[in-house]
């Protein structure tokens, strides 16, 4: 008995201990990959943080790096204006459109809706801002110019977390489950009744991981912002003044800096990441507090 | 049992990188290097042109580092770097070096086609990028507000361009800041009120194809790529490479070829005009 069940068990323990170690070089892999990028990013931007106090990143005068001065403020104001906009914009017209997909349309209507939505996903944000270029900085110039500004870059960041948004409220709202709803309705209550007062809560924390998701996403955003945000580095007035995220920041001027700038650069990466982290740990702790 | 095991793992790892980077470093050393630093606006050509050098003599190492002219100068004096990277003629004060130029860089400020502005003076342009001027109607245009497009801080064009109108970047009041020059074409080609300038090749090839701008002339000189080459164009410079005493050896050929028909394909991707040498 013991024999049999030894030789039963021994392969499975392998590949157990197998898959064991492998998972482990996994998790240990992308954890330095993470503290390595922090690593690198600390150590490129040391030469400035050791010879300025940080304090001059709020108080400088301006954005002119070779004359020694490097007010970030405007960069980090103008990187939440764009994904603050972006997400006030996104986050009714996701839960609408995926509410319309699993309990208002149509199955045939509601299929090609999503196929719609997935494409969106997938366009790249490079041909996001090309197309911004083109068409939508010049349609604003014709309202108010210059046309680069706030109001192209949160349209253009609208368009592009619009599908995590809604694919993520999706997929949260088709994994409630479905005797939920059949005892809502059992009870009499209305289609609003069901989705506010039952889908909604239960599909909450995947509604709520899907906005993070487009947080981040629009806060890292680069390209598109870049091609169509203006980028001058300022505190905007209103909506249609050019802004420069902290993103942008850093491709625009990373392949002719040197030295001092060079690390600025570096040091805008730092603080772009440290806000990310910022923003996502209180996202989380909001997500849990409000479902205790 | 489960922390030593993890321990290993995490030695296993580092041990992994460690090899893979020293065995990087090895295969870094090569039998003959060539040492080129300075203007940041020479070492992305020079880089190019290096790439294609190392690929027609593989026992060749070439190390291409920025940090400015001036760094450029210094390096090739004391002797650090073969090879100095100067983004401008020689002073009077530097003849105890050797230049040779390897590709011109001019700049020309670009319209919209349909501005009614076909001309503007120099104190035009610094009175617009100042914001002294902010409507078209001030210098014969039409009842617009001007867009001021400025290049991002640190670009070569945008010294260039500061150095000819004598103004520092902080004194410039931009409505819209772009990195390259395509993004600048594009940028203007679609707003019929904005100003911007781009490296002269870019915009002379994008117009040609019908792209709506329009190159400025500057001092009564026409924006051509054939006044740059001649040197009648105001807005620009030459691009070269020094040595301390006459070139020899390696760095000799490397120079030569930097010049030679085998890299205008280069000079002209990095929208930089090329030289004729004889």
């Amino acid at each position: 008995m013991i024999w049999s069940k030894r030789y039963i068990l021994f392969p499975l323990k392998l590949t157990d201990s197998l898959l064991q170690g492998i998972l482990r070089v996994g998790a240990v892999i992308s954890a330095l990959a993470m503290l390595l990028i922090s690593l690198f990013l600390i150590v490129e931007s040391w030469p400035i943080l050791g010879q300025i106090s940080p304090v001059r990143f709020f108080t400088d005068a301006s954005w002119h790096p070779l004359e020694g001065a490097y007010h970030l403020m405007p960069m980090l104001a103008g990187t939440l204006y764009a994904s603050a906009g972006a997400l006030l914009l996104a986050i009714p017209l996701g839960i609408a459109s995926a509410l319309f997909i699993v309990y208002y349309a149509s199955p045939r209507l509601a299929k090609w809706y999503k196929r719609l939505v997935e494409l969106l996903a997938g366009i790249p944000s490079v041909v996001f801002g090309f197309w911004g270029l083109t068409t939508l900085v010049p349609l604003i110039n014709q309202l108010h110019p210059p046309g680069a500004s706030l109001l192209a870059a949160i349209l253009i960041l609208t368009l592009m977390i619009l599908p995590t948004i809604t694919l993520t409220a999706y997929s949260a709202l088709m994994a409630v489950p479905v005797e939920f709803l059949l005892n809502a309705t059992a009870l009499g209550l209305s289609r609003w009744g069901m989705i506010h007062g039952v889908a909604f809560p239960a599909a909450r924390t995947g509604i709520i991981a899907g906005i993070i998701l487009a947080m981040a996403r629009a806060i890292g955003e680069t390209m598109a912002v870049l091609m169509v945000a203006g980028n001058v580095v300022q505190y905007p007035d209103g909506l249609f003044d050019p802004i420069r995220t902290l993103a942008s920041n850093i491709v625009l001027e990373m392949g002719y800096a040197m030295g001092d700038h060079r690390a600025m650069l570096f040091v805008s990466g730092l603080l772009l990441m440290l806000m990310l982290m910022m923003l996502s740990g209180m996202a989380g702790w909001l997500g849990r507090n409000r479902c205790a | 049992m489960s922390m030593s095991n993890n321990k290993k793992i995490l030695l296993i790892c580092i041990m992994f990188i460690v090899f893979v980077f020293g065995g990087l470093a090895c295969a870094y050393a090569a039998s003959e290097r060539l040492v080129l630093t300075g203007s940041s606006t020479v070492a992305p050509l020079v880089g190019e042109i290096a790439r294609r050098f190392e690929t027609m003599n593989p026992a060749v190492r070439i190390d291409v580092q920025t940090g400015g002219t001036s760094r450029g100068i210094n390096d090739t004096r004391n002797g650090t770097a073969d090879i100095g990277m100067v983004s401008r003629a020689l002073k009077p004060d530097e003849t105890d070096l050797h230049a040779f130029t390897i590709a011109l860089d001019g700049i020309s400020i670009i319209l919209h086609a349909n501005n009614r502005v076909t001309t503007l003076n120099k104190q035009q342009i610094v009175d617009i990028y100042t914001g002294k001027i902010t409507n078209w109607k001030s210098v014969d245009g039409a009842d617009a507000r001007i867009t001021v497009v400025n290049k991002a801080e640190g670009r070569s064009t945008l010294e260039l361009f500061l150095h000819y109108l004598v103004l520092k970047n902080s004194q410039i009041k931009p409505h819209a800041i772009i990195g390259d020059n395509p993004q600048g074409i594009k940028t203007v080609a679609g707003n019929p009120n904005a100003i911007g300038y781009v490296s002269i090749g870019a915009a002379e090839y994008e117009a040609e194809r019908g792209v709506p701008i329009k190159l400025l002339p500057l001092d009564g000189v026409d924006a051509a790529i054939a006044n740059v080459r001649n040197g009648t164009f105001p807005l620009s410079r030459p691009l070269n490479l020094i040595t301390s005493c006459e070139p020899q050896g390696l760095a000799r050929r490397f120079i030569e070829f930097a010049r030679s028909l085998q890299t205008h394909d280069l000079v002209e991707a990095l929208y930089f005009v090329p030289v004729e040498v004889n």
